[in-house]
């Protein structure tokens, strides 16, 4: 073990406590009467009830949530293909760029993939008359476009591990590839597939710029609702909506990692 | 392993149909979704504005059944050159990422350090504390900014109770705010690799070091910051990339005229609804950064592999 002095633990302290204090004030904020920041006007849930009152931003976050979980299930298809077949086909003619095509969205700003995607979306709807208009049909391909390379990577690594041996010996004893894949490969693939889903979730839900150049009217997205309103100043009953996703998502994260850190401690011990 | 299934397949059709279109599924969309994309962005750079649905001129007129006029302009090249404001936008966008890029590193390393430092079942717990606020919302994360660093917010707030100052500072829509929002929002991105680098670093190494005589800090740069060198690259390239690029963070704690290149890119399309001129943008970004970055990350990975 890796033993630090006590100047790398105030260090890190210190930018822990970066990283935390705005999330926490933004949460406290939540529950102040006052609209004013500097003022604590008193805890009140009034914010919480303004939320569920407005219908448009209720409305933007269902819609983020049925993109992102189409998105985010077509990605996982497509990334699992991508990972598969560049871990376990060997070479093929044209390898090399999927490769780069595969990894390229992860060093591209999101203002070039989200311009390109309209204008192609914009031109194919001239060639061949679809997509008619922007939709969350066109958010939702452009999502899964730009989150594919992540699933990919993930699949890669975790294909990469596992050696192929036991898909092998399922061919050998007489399982059709397709079958091999499905009954072998699939199941020890699950974790990173339900890791990949979630990151490709997360990353649909939180995109406001590629959506806002392939959305079209009327298919506002939560992050897009909230741009503009923040855009204006400090808007109370967003801190109550980020306190309830910030809530719902640190539950979750440390359920996990406290599950995962006592199945660490059983077998340490 | 995957020789010997390719071998199998070339022996019969039906599986080699079978493979191929396996193969062709995500190749066929990354080509059309990806690839195909920046060639629409390339002609339609060359076009001009025009009032019209789409607000672009076309870039092959028929004058009659066989005789086609190619209209082809490169003005929007030439006011990228001539005009200083968007070679400005550039290069702050470059300054901004690079100087954001080695804070992030500054205050990414020593909670790397420290979360390498805690007994291997708890560090779990610690990366999910750094890695909480990326799965929340970026969005979100810098709108918390707006309520602490406006001139009624709580920072002024605390600065003018404690009788630090007497007039508020101005702090939001200025350099500084960009500055914190970025590396605020990037920090997990930078100690995610760097953790992974630490975790493999070998302990009795260090302990080797300081057995030898060499001080702590001597050992951490001629030790630890080699070995740790890898991550060092991929966090920087994870921060500096996006943060080029970026739009939300100069958009909501920027000044009106903090100039980054994404923001010129988003407001040459939304606010002028000057198409030819955010493709041209586009393009010479792709150039510019993109292509760099992306020859610098494959020189990395085969020297990666080579070793």
């Amino acid at each position: 073990m890796l033993r630090t002095g006590r100047f790398v633990s105030i260090m890190a302290v210190a930018g822990l406590l970066f990283l935390y204090i705005p999330i926490l004030l933004m949460m406290v904020l939540s529950f102040n009467a006052s609209r004013l920041v500097s003022v604590w006007g008193g805890f009140s849930l009034k914010w919480y009830g303004e939320l569920f009152a407005n219908d448009q931003l209720l409305g933007a976050a269902w819609l983020s949530v049925k993109v992102a979980a189409v998105s985010a299930t077509l990605t996982v298809v497509l990334g699992t293909l991508a990972g598969y077949v560049l871990t376990r086909f060997g070479p093929f003619r044209g390898r090399a760029m999927m490769a780069g095509m595969v990894t390229a969205p992860l060093v591209m700003p999101e203002v070039i993939t989200g311009l390109s995607l309209l204008l192609l979306f914009v031109a194919m709807e001239d060639f061949i008359g679809w997509p008619q208009g922007r939709s969350p049909t066109t958010i939702i391909i452009a999502h899964a476009t730009f989150c594919m390379a992540y699933v990919t990577i993930i699949v890669q690594s975790r294909l990469a591990q596992m050696d192929g041996v036991l898909e092998e010996a399922a061919q050998d004893l007489g399982a059709r590839p397709w079958r091999a894949f499905v009954d072998v490969t699939l199941p020890m693939l699950a974790p990173a597939l339900v890791s990949g889903w979630l990151l490709a979730f997360t990353l649909s839900f939180d995109d406001l710029v590629i959506a806002s150049f392939v959305s079209g009217p009327g298919s506002s997205t939560l992050p897009m609702v909230i741009f503009s309103k923040v855009r204006l100043g400090v808007s109370p009953d967003v801190n109550a909506l980020a306190t309830l996703l910030i809530g719902f998502v640190g539950a979750c994260v440390f359920i996990y990692s406290w599950r995962v850190g006592r199945r660490a401690r059983q077998r340490d011990a | 392993m995957s020789g010997q299934g390719a071998s199998a397949a070339e022996g019969r059709p039906k599986r080699r149909l079978g493979r191929n279109s396996v193969i062709a599924l995500p190749y066929a969309w990354l080509l059309l979704f990806f690839l195909l994309p920046f060639a629409f962005v390339l002609k339609i750079s060359l076009a001009e504005a025009d009032i019209a649905i789409p607000p672009y001129t076309a870039l092959l007129d028929w004058i009659d059944n066989t005789t086609v006029a190619i209209q082809l302009t490169f003005a929007k090249y030439q006011l990228l050159l001539e005009d200083r404001l968007y070679l400005a936008a550039y290069l702050n966008s470059v300054k901004i990422a690079a100087i954001a890029t080695g804070l992030c590193l500054l205050i990414g390393f020593p909670i790397a350090l420290f979360i390498v430092s805690r007994p291997v079942h708890a560090r779990i717990f610690w990366l999910a504390v750094v890695m909480l606020p990326f799965w929340t919302s970026l969005l979100l994360r810098v709108y918390a900014w707006v309520g602490i660093l406006q001139s009624n917010g709580l920072l002024n707030t605390l600065l003018l109770d404690l009788g630090l100052i007497h007039q508020p500072l101005v702090l939001l829509h200025t350099d500084l705010a960009v500055y914190i929002g970025i590396v605020y929002s990037y920090l997990p991105f930078m100690v995610l690799p760097l953790y992974a680098a630490l975790e493999k670093l070998d302990a009795t190494l260090l302990e080797a070091s300081a057995d030898l005589g060499a001080r702590p800090a001597v050992t951490f740069a001629t030790v630890t910051l080699p070995l740790a060198l890898p991550g060092v690259i991929a966090g920087c390239l994870l921060v500096f990339v996006p943060a080029v690029g970026e739009f939300v963070i100069p958009a909501l704690l920027g000044a009106p005229d903090t100039l980054m290149i994404g923001r010129v890119l988003w407001d040459e399309f939304f606010a002028n609804r000057d198409w030819p001129m955010a493709s041209a943008v586009a393009i010479v970004m792709l150039v510019a950064l993109v292509a760099p970055v992306m020859v610098f990350r494959a020189r990395e990975t085969r020297k990666a592999d080579g070793a």
